[in-house]
């Protein structure tokens, strides 16, 4: 009975989130189809925590469907004067045609590819599982982003900032170093002004809390410092703070730290443990530890400038 | 006792799903964004303090209780704020999209 219960609930899910999907895709109003990805990820958060990978649930919620949500609500803000006019062309029968020819054979490849998986599929998880007691933590996510899988993360770190590089670039000339984003006049006494006074501060712990558990249970450095950066973007737009001018030293020296020390982890590791990223014995869990910490603000720092934005203003 | 206990569960958690079934129909078929508003509110703060009761005494210790209950506060918290800020959105006669 409650095997058919959750098969029941497994199949309303993916026929929800497929259904979802096209009409994202298909919704001709930009705002309504951020709408409509936001709830998308939400949902497969669902499908993540039913998969038991609470990991990635926590990710997908707060990274997918959270911060990428409010990144793309600002983009349809911003693109809302140009939309009527970007409606009005409608592409050329060529155009389109080669458009559903491409996502066709993307689709078809992507079902070859899935369907091809050889079954059971190829695990290393009966290894991860014999080593991780060298690593010295117990969430075997954390084992793998930052022991086993150690550079992956580097990289991610690195691409994270790679990111924000690109949305500073977009800055015109005369704001160059200034602060981002549009100046919030909200009210001081307002709603708004209310919530992120009462929620900041729970959203804190939780992001801290979140981090913290992340090398035994479910949890860690990507999906707290998004909770962190989501509690100073709301303290932003209710006018609480202001965004910090980009050409500070103080502030580029918060974005680099952490993948700096990572980097600097990892080089001592051809010296004592005689691989780039690797371990000395009995050291693991302490180094893990350190890179997380660092890794934590400069994180927290970078995602919540990319949602902020581009320079917009100079001090004068 | 452990009967009555999920009796209120069963009972809780039901009575939660109509209001959020409730809300979700208003959320369809009322007229204005304020009456839709309404019926939101509606499935978030009653709907769910309702589920929440029904699987208190499910949990296993007291910090998981606590847990259940500081997400609905939090879920109150937020849907009371961002209601009343479309709701004024909605009244400068600029609809929030």
């Amino acid at each position: 009975m409650e095997a058919l219960n959750l098969g029941a609930l497994n199949l309303g899910t993916a026929l929800v989130i497929l259904a979802l999907a096209v009409w994202t895709v298909a919704a001709r109003d930009t705002f309504a189809a951020v709408v409509g990805f936001v709830a998308y990820g939400l949902l497969l958060t669902l499908v993540w925590v039913q998969l038991r990978g609470v990991d990635v649930a926590l990710t997908e919620a707060a990274l997918g469907g959270g911060l990428t949500g409010a990144m793309l609500i600002g983009a349809a803000a911003r693109l809302r004067r140009t939309e009527g006019a970007a409606r009005a062309e409608r592409p050329g029968v060529p155009t389109r045609v080669a458009a559903a020819l491409l996502a066709g054979c993307v689709t078809a490849a992507l079902a070859v590819a899935v369907l091809a998986l050889p079954d059971p599929a190829p695990t290393l998880a009966p290894e991860t599982a014999a080593n991780i007691a060298a690593t010295g933590v117990g969430n075997p996510i954390t084992a793998v982003l930052l022991a086993f899988r150690a550079m992956d993360t580097l990289l991610e770190a690195i691409v994270v900032l790679f990111a924000l590089i690109g949305v500073w670039s977009l800055a015109p000339d005369r704001a160059w170093g200034g602060r981002p984003g549009p100046l919030q006049r909200a009210d001081p006494a307002g709603i708004l002004a209310y919530l992120a006074r009462v929620l900041a501060p729970i959203g804190v712990v939780v992001g801290v809390y979140i981090f913290w558990i992340g090398a035994d249970r479910p949890g860690g450095k990507f999906q707290g410092a998004t909770i962190l950066a989501a509690m100073w973007l709301l303290a932003v737009m209710a006018g609480l703070v202001d965004t910090p001018p980009t050409d500070r030293s103080r502030l580029r020296i918060a974005l680099i730290a952490g993948p700096v020390v990572f980097i600097a982890i990892g080089a001592a590791g051809v010296a004592f443990a005689g691989a780039f990223l690797a371990y000395p014995e009995g050291f693991a869990k302490l180094l893990i530890k350190v890179i997380e910490w660092a890794l934590l603000p400069s994180l927290a720092v970078t995602l919540a400038l990319i949602v902020a934005g581009a320079p917009e203003r100079t001090e004068t | 006792m452990s009967l009555a206990l999920d009796l209120l569960t069963i009972g809780a958690v039901s009575a939660g799903a109509v209001f959020f079934l409730a809300g979700s129909v208003g959320l369809l078929r009322f007229p204005d964004t304020l009456t839709r508003l309404h019926a939101l509110t509606k499935a978030d703060n009653v709907g769910l303090g309702l589920v929440v009761l029904g699987l208190l005494p499910r949990v296993d210790g007291m910090l998981a209780g606590l847990e259940l209950v500081a997400i609905w506060v939090l879920t109150l918290l937020a849907g009371a704020a961002v209601s009343q800020l479309i709701a004024r959105a909605a009244q400068r006669g600029r609809p929030p999209r």
